[in-house]
């Protein structure tokens, strides 16, 4: 029996098994799933780089499961996604930390409502939830304070930009295709195959997943599939340094605000030793429209300090802001809305995932999943016998002891090159970061997969050096980029 | 330690090559250190020497008005002569209450147990993120030191219409030097009522070539996706916050920032050296040493300095200093304390040898002051131990006086208009 692969290309060579729009977490998770299989695998991404959009805006962690209703998408695929995404992070070799969290309740009379969560975890299959009282909370979390406190043991942190990277190296690995800056700009139908044509030229594909985030249902239209409507809702965030004297084991939570479209402003710990205030949670009209402002950033600190006394007065080094892809238009505030995760009826073979907001980084791998399923039952899908699941090892020379520092220098001497003073980046890691199998080569490709840029000089040492070693990568000094497109940081030399 | 990771010892490691660091290097060399290891993490010697084209410099040490690179390559040469270790592209990871180094360069990943350690690291530049600029994060946002290297080193063109904040000395120089690459400065602007910067710098940089200075104000929005569009300045009241309807949009394509420098003390916090909240650098006794035995700090890193000749006067003195602790000299007795008075940003050392005399402190004011009457006073007998008048004094400006007789109390050093 020929495998799907062989009779398609016996028929439409250069045809795609499966094309997946857009490269955030989802996508990626998507993209690596089908890579298991015998299949000739696509994935389109407009921006300069993976996780662009949604992913990279968020507070980065493993949720549990007990904030969204019982029985929905949402819950479902959290529950499965917490179970599948310890042991996948650790596959792929992405650090990530099992901390649990606290959601604190500062009043008594806030008690229901975390009793209230614990009840809808635990219908939904959510391990461990307890509540705890003062005693708990200074032992679990010593700088947190509330009455009493909903504990989650097996909430957790991770990167989700570089649990991005790592699905879609461990998929290039296994021979998927990714293109970047490949925006889908129209959809046409031939021959049972989707045509999706982009500034890089057409291709084709006999079933397409359209994971295309705050974009998704604008990519849907362009298959004549007019079932969604995505509101972007902005949550901005603030980061300390490394060295504010604030040692934070977990995310802290409030009790869910009732009128807030999100889980509340919420106070979480990165693997590196900073901690994130945040997010803020207001509808915007423009899903590009990343702006900080001064009056939530005020509103972020009042209320993490309100949460934790000990965070006044504590410096920042960074902001940043995401966007959730809502399915509740503005004025609905507070409604449930489920994960979207079909296939058209109308365009048989076209699958979209709409509304993949929280949890949705946690969820990523069993919606994988999920699609996968859906795509098998239409076709037979045949494992790879050299699947790899892993993905090559990143290695980080901050992270290494004495002995091992000193074998890689020795063994080549870009390790002994310091590009990064704040975060000890070396440029053998920013030359490896450079070199990655999608062709990412702007400055915040650098920054997330190397952490260069991203301590507390923000830049202003090791932004000079990369522009140098870019150059010796052979990128033009005026295709020197901040994140692709736009965004270029010079014009030219000064003098000849 | 761990096994197969090379360990080497020395006299005297100095950390950092710029006008403290190889000043420190001499010194030490001067009062008698044997081997004495000098580790600069850029390529070349010098520092941010190296990107500052300009001159001015070398007027106390060299008696002439020199550039930055020439500074550097005078003192550098006198290095050369010198039997000193000097590594560059070394970059100094850790260092530990005991003096060790974990040290990387090209040439291995070894540790270095020294005798004592000179701290000469330097700056780096506050960024936007530490003042909380809000707005979109487009490219052509750049500190003016960033900007400098980019421009002077690099030969690129940041940018066609730049907008400067903060009036420090960098953003000075760097408005000049846009302006002779013909990169328009549509203004520079200042939260505070004075000039962060030297007054010959507001004069020869911003007054000589029309580019305007407005005091009372900032930039309180950043717009742009890809790149930068425009900014949003506004006048600020006596709290400093912006003033609503006097928001003003101001179109260009870059945002230089001068907004303050920060001592480069990661190593120092990692060896445990206690700091001044004042200068942002090491706790200093007059010899220069921290709170750390053997541990020495000079330049930059210990407190900003307007002119690179008094870093290097001090890395020099930080450098004997080292040299004579290598060598086993310790001084003896308790010591005092010593204080920032009224209008008085910081004082330098903050702690005396008691029973010493001659001790030289230098201190710098929070606020332009004028007709100043700065006294040095002992804050259990009430005695005046130093007192000098000025017409006026600029927080720009360093200061620096002379305590003749020997101390046994804390100090305090004030100024009174």
């Amino acid at each position: 029996m020929m495998t799907g692969r062989e009779a398609m290309q016996d028929h439409h060579p250069g045809v795609y098994d499966v094309a997946v729009i857009g490269g955030g977490v989802v996508g990626c998770a998507v993209l690596r799933e089908l890579a298991r299989y015998d299949l000739r695998l696509l994935l389109l991404e407009r921006e300069a780089d993976l996780a662009e959009g949604v992913t990279k805006g968020n507070s980065g962690v493993i949720h549990a499961g007990f904030n969204v209703p019982v029985r929905s998408l949402k819950a479902r695929t959290n529950v499965a996604g917490l179970g599948i995404i310890y042991p996948l992070a650790s596959t792929l070799g992405v650090p990530h930390r099992k901390t649990g969290k606290l959601v604190v309740a500062l009043a008594d009379e806030d008690r229901p409502r975390l009793e209230e969560l614990k009840a809808q975890g635990d219908r939904s299959g959510v391990p461990g939830l307890e509540i705890v009282d003062e005693a708990a909370i200074r032992r679990l979390e010593p700088l947190a304070r509330g009455r009493w406190a909903l504990w989650s043991p097996h909430t957790g942190i991770i990167s989700p930009y570089e649990f991005t990277y790592a699905l879609a190296e461990c998929a290039a690995q296994n021979g998927a295709e990714v293109r970047l800056e490949t925006p889908v700009a129209a959809v046409s139908f031939r021959g049972g195959l989707f045509r999706l044509a982009t500034p890089k030229g057409e291709f084709e594909a006999r079933r397409v997943v359209n994971c295309a985030g705050l974009f998704a249902d604008e990519v849907a239209r362009l298959a004549g599939i007019d079932d969604y409507r995505v509101f972007p809702y902005r949550g901005e965030y603030l980061i300390t340094d490394k060295d504010c004297g604030f040692r934070l084991a977990m995310p802290v939570y409030p009790v869910p605000p009732r009128d807030d479209p999100g889980l509340g402003i919420h106070i979480t710990p990165t693997l590196e030793g900073h901690v994130i205030l945040g997010p803020s949670a207001e509808p915007v009209g423009d899903k590009r429209d990343l702006a900080s402002t001064r009056e939530v950033m005020a509103r972020l600190k009042a209320e993490a300090v309100r949460l934790m006394p000990g965070l006044a007065g504590v410096g920042f080094i960074h902001s940043y802001t995401g966007l959730r892809p809502k399915l509740v238009d503005p004025s609905g505030r507070g409604r449930f809305e489920d994960f979207i995760c079909e296939e058209s009826e109308r365009r048989p073979g076209w699958i979209s995932l709409v509304g993949i907001e929280s949890p949705g980084l946690t969820a990523a791998p069993a919606l994988a999943e999920m699609v996968v399923a859906m795509i098998g039952a239409r076709m037979d899908l045949e494992l790879k016998p050299d699947f790899r699941p892993e993905r090559p090892v990143h290695r980080r020379f901050a992270a290494m002891a004495d002995d091992k520092r000193a074998e890689a220098v020795a063994a080549d001497a870009d390790w002994g090159e310091t590009v990064c003073r704040c975060e000890h980046v070396t440029r053998a890691e920013v030359v490896a970061a450079l070199r990655n199998p999608f062709g990412a080569r702007t400055l915040d490709t650098v920054k997330r997969r190397t952490r260069c840029g991203m301590g507390r000089c923000q830049g202003g040492f090791c932004g000079p050096r990369l522009v140098e070693i870019l150059q010796d990568e052979g990128v033009p000094v005026d295709r020197v980029t901040k994140r692709g497109g736009g965004s270029r940081l010079f014009y030219g030399r000064i003098k000849g | 330690m761990k096994r197969n990771v090379p360990v080497e010892t020395c006299d005297v490691a100095v950390i950092g090559a710029g006008p403290a660091g190889l000043a420190a290097a001499l010194g030490a060399r001067r009062a008698g250190a044997g081997k004495v290891l000098l580790l600069e993490r850029d390529r070349t010697l010098g520092g941010i020497l190296n990107q500052c084209v300009h001159d001015g410099f070398g007027l106390f040490l060299y008696k002439e008005t020199i550039s930055g690179p020439e500074y550097a390559e005078r003192l550098a040469e006198d290095v050369a002569r010198e039997p000193i270790a000097v590594e560059t592209g070394a970059m100094v990871l850790d260092l530990t209450p005991k003096r060790v180094l974990r040290v990387n360069s090209r040439a291995g990943y070894r540790l270095v147990r020294a005798g004592a350690v000179v701290l000469a690291m330097g700056c780096r530049e506050r960024t936007r993120e530490m003042i909380e600029i809000p707005g979109t994060r487009p490219a052509g946002v750049l500190t003016a030191g960033s900007a400098q290297n980019l421009v002077n080193l690099q030969n690129l063109r940041v940018g066609n219409e730049a907008v400067i904040l903060g009036s420090g000395d960098i953003g000075l120089i760097m408005a000049r030097r846009l302006v002779f690459e013909g990169i328009a400065v549509k203004g520079v602007f200042e939260i505070l009522p004075w000039a962060g910067g030297l007054e010959r710098n507001v004069r020869q940089c911003l007054t000589d070539f029309g580019i305007p200075l407005e005091l009372r104000s900032t930039v309180v929005e950043i717009r742009g996706r890809d790149r930068v569009e425009s900014v949003v300045v506004a006048r600020v009241d006596e709290a400093m916050a912006p003033v609503a309807g006097t928001e003003r949009i101001v179109p260009c394509d870059t945002l230089l920032l001068s907004v303050g420098l920060i001592p480069e003390n990661e190593l120092s916090k990692r060896a445990g050296v206690e700091l001044s909240p004042l200068t942002g650098g090491a706790v200093v006794d007059e010899r220069l040493m921290t709170s750390v035995p053997g541990v020495f700090s000079c330049g930059n890193v210990l407190h900003i300095h307007d002119v690179a000749d008094w870093a290097s006067f001090e890395g020099s003195a930080a450098g004997e200093n080292a040299a004579r602790y290598a060598a086993g000299e310790r001084a003896a007795g308790a010591s005092v304390r010593v204080s920032a008075g009224p209008s008085v940003k910081y004082a330098l050392p903050q702690r005396l040898t008691s029973g010493r005399d001659g001790a030289e402190l230098s201190f710098r004011v929070a606020r332009p002051l004028r007709d100043v009457r700065m006294e040095v006073r002992g804050n259990t007998s009430g005695k005046v131990y130093a007192r000098k008048k000025y017409a006026r004094l600029l927080p720009s400006e360093l200061q620096k006086i002379k305590v003749k007789d020997a101390v046994a109390e804390d100090l305090e050093v004030g100024c009174h208009e």
